[in-house]
Formats: C-alpha cells, sequence, structure tokens
C-alpha cells in the first residue's frame, strides 16, 4: 500500500512517476512501490483500453463505463469483480500484490483485458 | 393440414406435410415483433407490420404464437428514449391481429439493468396483450449481479435449473433454453453440461415428426462470433434434435433479424422493441445503433449476412421489410 515520507528523504525519487500527479499537487515519496499510483481503463466500443495496463505494486487502477450498454469488470481467477456499470459509473479495485489479473465483461464476455502489476 | 399451399412443401420425403430441407420461405418481419403460425407442421413468421394485409387464412393455422424480444426496459439513451412506448406499440400490434396468438414468448433482455421496476413495467404493459400467457427466457440483461435468481423467482418457478423447461402446444414442443448464465472469459453464449444433458433427455422419447420450436436469448448459431453472437456449445444441442423434421430456433440479442435455413432447422433471430444495433462488422462495435426518430422501426427491420464459417458459406437470408 502507499505510504508517505518525509521531506527530507524523498531525494531523486521524487522525479520518477510524478506524472499522474498536477505539478501543483506533488507528493514526496520513496519508490514506485510507495507513492499513490492510480491508473485508468476506459470502456469504449465494448472493449477495454488499453487492453494490458502494467502498473506497479499498490496502484488503484479504475475502470469507467463509456458505452450505452451496461458491462462488469469480473477478474478471471475471481480476485475482484465489479457490479453492473451502467453509462458513466465507475469500478476501482487496488492491486497489492505483483502478478497477471485477467479480466472480463460477464455480461460480454468478448470482451476482456489484463492487468500487470510489477 | 388444410390452408398450406403446395409451393411451400421443397422435399416431403416423408410425405407427412414435412418440409425436411426447404423448409417454408419464411415472411420475416420489422421492429417490434413477429406473428407465427404453425401449418402442417411448419412455423411460418409474419411480420407485425404487415399484419394487417394478411388474409385470414394465412393468419389461421394450427397454432399461432408471437415472439418478442430485447424490450431493454430501462434504457434510455438516444437510440430510443421511450421503450415503454415502443413496447406498447408492439402489443398494440398484437391486439390488432385478426385471429388472437394464443400465447407469447419474450427471448429476453426483458430489462436493461435487472431492475425490479423495469421487470414491473413489461409485465404491466404486456398484460394488456390480449394473449395472457406469456413464456420468457432470460437474457443477460435480465440476470445481472445475482446470476438470475429474480428472474427465476419472477418467471421461471416450474422451470429447470438455469430457467430451462420445456411445453408442449397442439402437438408441437417448445423448449425455452439459457445461454446467458456462467459465462467464460473470452467465449460465447453457454448452455452448460448440465442443460444439454437435460435436453437430450427431454426430446428422446419424441416422435420424429414432432415439430420442435426451441427458443432462447442468444443466437444458437454463429451469426457473428467476433460479437460474441453466438452459443459455445450450441451444436451438442442441435445434434440432439437433428432426429426431428421440422426444427424452429427462435433468438434474440441482436436487436435485428435474420434467417438462416441449414437442414431441417430454420433459424431465426427477433429484433428488438427498444432499439436497433449494427449489422455485424459494420461498426466498432454492437452497441445501440442511433437512428432518426422516424427511421427507428425501418431500421429495425433491416437484416443482410453473408458470414462465413469455415469452408460452409451460411445461407442467410434477408429479411428486410423496408
Amino acid at each position: 500500500m502507499r505510504r508517505s515520507v518525509s521531506i527530507a528523504s524523498l531525494a531523486t525519487a521524487l522525479v520518477l512517476g510524478m506524472g499522474a500527479l498536477g505539478a501543483g499537487q506533488q507528493r514526496f515519496e520513496l519508490s514506485a512501490q510507495q507513492k499513490p499510483e492510480t491508473a485508468e481503463v476506459k470502456i469504449d466500443n465494448f472493449s477495454f483500453g488499453p487492453a494490458a495496463l502494467t502498473v506497479p505494486v499498490g496502484t488503484t487502477v479504475s475502470w469507467t463505463n463509456r458505452d450505452d450498454i451496461p458491462h462488469t469488470v469480473v477478474s478471471t481467477d475471481g480476485v475482484f469483480k465489479s457490479k453492473v456499470l451502467d453509462t458513466d459509473e465507475k469500478f476501482s479495485f487496488t492491486f497489492s500484490k505483483a502478478g497477471t489479473y485477467p479480466y472480463f465483461c460477464s455480461i460480454h464476455p468478448k470482451m476482456t483485458g489484463k492487468v500487470i502489476v510489477q | 393440414m388444410g390452408g398450406k399451399r403446395k409451393d411451400e412443401i421443397l422435399h416431403d420425403h416423408n410425405h407427412d406435410g414435412i418440409d425436411r430441407r426447404g423448409f417454408l420461405k419464411c415472411m420475416a418481419w420489422a421492429g417490434t415483433g413477429a406473428f407465427c403460425v404453425m401449418q402442417g407442421g411448419v412455423l411460418k413468421s409474419y411480420s407485425l407490420s404487415r399484419l394487417p394485409g394478411l388474409g385470414s387464412k394465412e393468419a389461421m393455422g394450427e397454432l399461432s404464437f408471437v415472439q418478442i424480444s430485447d424490450s431493454h426496459m430501462g434504457f434510455n439513451k438516444p437510440a430510443n428514449p421511450d421503450v415503454a412506448g415502443t413496447l406498447k406499440a408492439a402489443v398494440d400490434k398484437i391486439n390488432g391481429l385478426s385471429a388472437a396468438p394464443e400465447f407469447m414468448l419474450h427471448t429476453g433482455d426483458i430489462s436493461h439493468l435487472s431492475k425490479p421496476e423495469e421487470f414491473d413495467t413489461v409485465d404491466q404493459i404486456l398484460k394488456s396483450a390480449k394473449p395472457k400467457d406469456v413464456f420468457y427466457v432470460p437474457g443477460e440483461h435480465d440476470v445481472l449481479n445475482d446470476d438470475g435468481k429474480q428472474f427465476l423467482e419472477r418467471y421461471g418457478k416450474s422451470s429447470k435449473g438455469a430457467g430451462w423447461y420445456s411445453f408442449d402446444k397442439k402437438g408441437v414442443h417448445f423448449v425455452g433454453l439459457v445461454n446467458v448464465i456462467n459465462l467464460k472469459a473470452g467465449g460465447l453464449g453457454t448452455l452448460g453440461h448440465e442443460q444439454l444433458e437435460w435436453l437430450e433427455d427431454d426430446v428422446k422419447h419424441l416422435k420424429h415428426s414432432t415439430p420442435i420450436v426451441v427458443f432462447a436469448h442468444i443466437p444458437l448459431w454463429s451469426v457473428y462470433p467476433e460479437w460474441g453472437w453466438g452459443t459455445e456449445d450450441s451444436a451438442q444441442a442441435l445434434a440432439y434434435l437433428k432426429k426431428f423434421g421440422s426444427v424452429t430456433v427462435l433468438n434474440g440479442h441482436i436487436h435485428q433479424t435474420m434467417q438462416k435455413i441449414e437442414g431441417n432447422v430454420t433459424f431465426h433471430t427477433a429484433a428488438s422493441t427498444a432499439f436497433p444495433q449494427p449489422q455485424p462488422g459494420k461498426a466498432d462495435s454492437p452497441g445501440p445503433m442511433k437512428v432518426p426518430a422516424e427511421q427507428l422501426k425501418s431500421v429495425l427491420g433491416i437484416t443482410d449476412v453473408n458470414y462465413v464459417q469455415g469452408q460452409h458459406a451460411l445461407a442467410v437470408v434477408d429479411s428486410s421489410l423496408a
């Protein structure tokens, strides 16, 4: 999980991984494993984008359904399972362990994706 | 067997009035539903939109029923902001039939989000239809979040498993199948082992001359697997039906009419009462297709597909009535 650390210990890690944070709200953190990471997957046209997402351990991934049709986000291995997401609804899950997490839409199972946690 | 026109029987090898290969020309239907007439052991379907023009002779059969599908109650996006209104329009057409159908089949996606009030609204609207019996199978939109428990409580109390069942009407054997439960990643619709075993047993003792009508939500043939428009294990189900001279498969899900004739089996898909979806592969996704309001019904009626499965070109008949 994420953990903020003191300014004194930040040093070089500051540069890394700041892209997701606005310039005015930078937070000082030690490493990728310890800073608050978020990533987004958009559901458009019956597809997950990106279909394969690589994130550091501790990242909270959120999925947003931008289709006119409901979808779900369901881990193939039973790790996570969203309720049905209507248009513009969102589901989030925080990945605390490294691994590859394949998932799909249980309503439209041709829709598949994976999150690779490193 | 009266009322059957001679030119409609193409391959009556057993001289029992059942067309084994050619099946009847099945007049397609647009937009809001299909009116089906069993004549001489074969099923004909008519577009509800052209029913007023049908003679009473054509509308009289040994058994008649209506299929409606994909009412998606609760859908409120631009493709159709009034799905209750279009379902009512479908009911009005059914009630306008000169010969009242005996019952209705609803081939799933009754609701859009499996909400109780969505089912309630459909139930209320269908109460105003002359046929009082409605036989349902679930669509994937009817089994969200609870694997179909609510659906079973409402519509499937006397069914088996996830909601499959059979019944007989005037010598015709009807089988309702469920292919929207326990879908696997990357896959299509699924019937599953338990249901297939039940089906094999259900039809085992029927005479080969018994007309069979199978209805399920997702097509039981490969309309377009890239969009999930097919059922993984439908071939096994159809194998159990091979011995029958007349098999009619009625599906929904794809929100457009299509037909295919394969041997003794005729496949039909129904249009939605709610919104059209694009022709296979003609859009980025199978999502709702927005058309000008005045064109809604005509677009619902348009169908044209040539899907090639392996080496075999499947004969899909264009059923447009526009």
